[in-house]
């Protein structure tokens, strides 16, 4: 395998659990910490830039908010070709769905040969930061199938989770390059706006 | 294996951008209301929070626009507590910002625009020879030849063959509007699938001076990435030629496909050199400073207001008039403490929501009332339009050489008069125009950079403002940013070191722009009346003149779809309403 292995995390925190996928990534990062040769990608909102990225890769697990119309924080996983592709007519560039980077990359016979899916039914997708009570319970058993799921593609997944059960990853975005006289990087994680409310 | 594929399930979900459209007997547009139909509320998530870590917000608000949203916001910090940035970190923004531009053209055009003009499945009925011959008569394109087009035929026969395919299995192929010659169509084709592959090699100038993929870092008071080239983890030697390599990628490709197709598309449909303008009202806040970020003077793309097509009388609009840059809410789901009609400078501005729509989901919106999500800004009380057309506008009435000249060929090859340019054709021709003008600007820039370094000026980062014990207790400041959808500005307002107002006005809020409280139309509104339908359940027409705006439409939720929907029950993504 020449590929990459990559655990991308998907969605927008800005609208709770729409970024489910992110604060699953971080929590993961968390708690199993350094897979050896596999990449931890925070895909956030982007949308046809992750297609060259997606191409790359011989593994690719995914995790992201999923519509399944399955109860609000229900667990969902799909494998290579249970998840659908598409793409078509749109009103705005800006309306890329992930799937539609998997449809864009199917066409151009550069699907991961190892594809997989974990994410849950969101429960709120309003303006704000925090993740809902429900969903929030259903990241420790995302993290625990991510790491399973690594460790059947035959990756040396540590053993056990690290730290506390606190169910929400902690997040901390790292420069790599550091300005000479040192910024300090955002942080998020640190001030929880209160669930404002959006449209009915 | 066993895919399907479903048209737009992002608007079945929550919705973004919707039109409706009234029509007469004739199928002629006589009135058209453009709603967003989703509410984006940042504004109240960055209340309270240190300005420096705006950005990494503003940034998530959209996945096309992070780039943008970021440098309005660290420039609004910068702005507020008077930080100049280095030399050489305005050289590399200018960079970043330049290669954005012609990034996001590029695949707004193959990846959105170009199915409105190009018959995909019409390819397959080309001559592959025919194509070969009006590449090489078009441009010095490397893949020219006729088997690599045969190739790609085969290709989109397999494709359509597999008969579960995407953008190739569910437009509107066979419409009646299409009128492109088979050969060109596969031409099209073939750079859809090209510009696919070119944007993995674009993208690195961002991957390098962001120093992170794909979120790039920004800082207030400069870059994140210092200049040393002799480092491992700077801005090196190695680093600069894979820049230097990706802007010939971006020069090339702009000069041998993009501009050339648009050439060879545009002539078979110029009834849309007639229709599709709008407002004639132009804004711009102008874009690629010198290192001063207030001296307009040194803009590449200055700061222009255009009224009623006068391309004679221009004025430079200040973003600070409190008079006269205003947004409203009469039609929109907000309510302001001095009520529906008043206006709000953005340092004023509010962000309370009130929705008193009907639950989806619903047939018809109630246009006399409050119908969209976005609020109606307004310069001195008029609708205008931004983005592309705006800028090259502005560069041509204030005689940028190289615009001016682009400008005069395009007209002449294609025979029209300047007038054609206030068109839904002339917007498209500006934005392959002024990726131009942004491509070669690379070159420039990056020679630039280059000079000042070898002249030792390596600094990128200016931190005398960075700790809050330097700061005022109150600031206010304007960070503008020509995104490549129009105008962008964020107006922050920082009390006691936090941010206490912070307002967006994204380009698709001055362009989808509902109606004001004198009923003036939004650029969107007004740009659709006298299209004419060809077939109403097939809305091409006014997806064409909508996609020439380039829509930015609350593209923040990318949920995966697992539900399943058939193509047919969502086969267009808009309303048109049949009055």
């Amino acid at each position: 395998m020449s590929g990459r292995h990559v655990v991308l995390g998907i969605g927008n925190i800005l609208n709770r659990d729409e970024g489910l996928g992110v604060r699953a990534l971080d929590l993961l990062e968390e708690r199993v910490g350094v897979v050896p040769d596999v990449e931890y990608v925070d895909g956030g909102v982007m949308g046809l830039t992750l297609l060259p990225l997606v191409e790359e890769c011989d593994h690719l697990l995914v995790l992201d908010a999923i519509d399944a119309g399955a109860e609000p924080g229900e667990l969902i996983e799909m494998s290579g070709d249970e998840i659908r592709l598409f793409s078509g007519v749109k009103m705005s560039e800006h309306q890329i769905t992930f799937q539609e980077v998997l449809g864009l990359a199917f066409i151009r016979d550069k699907l991961p040969p190892h594809l997989h899916l974990i994410g849950a039914q969101p429960a709120s997708l309003s303006i704000g930061l925090e993740i809902s009570d429900r969903v929030r319970s259903t990241l420790s058993p995302i993290v625990v199938r991510a790491a399973a799921v690594l460790r059947d593609w035959g990756f040396e997944v540590p053993d056990g989770l690290k730290g506390s059960d606190r169910g929400e990853g902690s997040r901390s975005t790292t420069t790599t390059a550091d300005p000479s006289d040192g910024p300090i990087p955002p942080t998020w994680a640190d001030s929880r706006v209160p669930s404002r409310l959006g449209p009915a | 294996m066993a895919t399907r594929l479903v048209v737009d399930p992002i608007t079945r979900i929550e919705g973004h951008l919707r039109i409706e459209a009234e029509l007469d007997a004739d199928n002629t547009i006589t009135a058209a209301y453009s709603s967003g139909t989703m509410v984006r509320g940042i504004e109240i998530i960055l209340e309270g929070r240190d300005p420096r870590d705006a950005w990494a917000f503003a940034q998530r608000a959209c996945g096309v626009c992070t780039t943008v949203h970021s440098f309005a916001s660290i420039r609004s910090v910068e702005d507020a507590l008077d930080i100049q940035i280095p030399h050489a970190a305005n050289l590399i923004r200018n960079l970043m910002i330049a290669q954005q531009y012609v990034h996001d053209h590029v695949m707004h055009f193959y990846h959105l625009h170009a199915l409105d003009w190009v018959d995909i499945v019409n390819a397959l009925q080309a001559d592959p020879a025919e194509t070969s011959a009006i590449q090489q008569s078009i441009s010095t394109w490397k893949n020219s030849s006729p088997g690599y087009f045969a190739d790609i035929q085969k290709k989109v026969q397999s494709i359509v063959d597999s008969g579960q395919l995407s953008i190739f299995a569910n437009a509107y192929w066979g419409h009646p509007a299409y009128k492109l010659p088979p050969a060109v169509n596969l031409l099209a084709v073939a750079h859809y699938l090209e510009a696919l592959d070119w944007q993995s090699h674009v993208t690195k100038i961002h991957t390098i001076f962001g120093g992170k993929n794909p979120h790039p870092n920004f800082v207030v008071g400069g870059v994140p990435m210092p200049i040393d080239l002799n480092s491992d983890t700077a801005l090196n030697a190695e680093r600069l030629s894979i820049i230097s390599d990706s802007i010939d990628r971006i020069i090339e490709f702009v000069d041998q496909v993009y501009l050339p197709d648009v050439l060879a598309i545009a002539p078979n449909y110029l009834e849309y050199a007639s229709i599709g303008e709008g407002l004639g009202n132009f804004l711009t806040w102008g874009e690629l400073p010198g290192d001063d970020n207030r001296d307009t003077s040194k803009f590449l793309v200055p700061r222009t207001l255009i009224v009623n097509r006068d391309l004679t009388t221009i004025t430079e609009p200040d973003p600070r008039d409190f008079e006269r840059m205003q947004e409203f809410i009469t039609h929109s789901w907000y309510e302001y403490a001095d009520g529906d009609n008043a206006g709000l400078h953005p340092w004023d501005g509010e962000t309370k929501f009130n929705y008193t729509g009907p639950q989806p989901p619903y047939e018809e919106l109630n246009v006399d009332g409050k119908y969209s999500w976005l609020k109606a800004p307004r310069w001195n009380g008029m609708p205008v339009e931004v983005g592309p057309l705006a800028r090259v506008l502005a560069l041509y009435a204030t005689g940028h050489a190289q615009t001016v000249d682009l400008v005069d060929a395009t007209l002449k090859a294609l025979d029209a008069p300047l007038g054609a340019v206030f068109s839904t054709l002339g917007r498209t021709a500006a934005r392959a125009i002024e990726s131009k003008v942004f491509a070669d600007s690379l070159r420039t820039t990056y020679d630039e950079l280059i000079a000042a370094i070898k002249a030792g000026d390596t600094r990128t980062f200016n931190n005398d403002r960075w700790e809050p014990r330097s700061w005022p207790s109150e600031a206010r400041g304007f960070g503008f940013m020509e995104a490549p959808r129009g105008a962008l500005g964020h107006w922050i307002v920082i009390k006691n070191r936090k941010i206490e107002n912070y307002q967006m006005v994204v380009p698709t809020t001055w362009n989808a722009s509902p109606r004001d409280g004198n009923g003036q139309a939004g650029a969107y509104e007004a740009s659709l009346l006298n299209h004419k339908l060809a077939k109403p359940e097939w809305p091409l027409e006014i997806l064409r003149t909508i996609h020439s705006f380039d829509p930015c439409m609350a593209c923040a939720i990318h949920m995966v779809d697992a539900t399943g929907e058939s193509v047919a029950e969502v086969a267009t993504g808009m309303n048109v309403c049949m009055t």
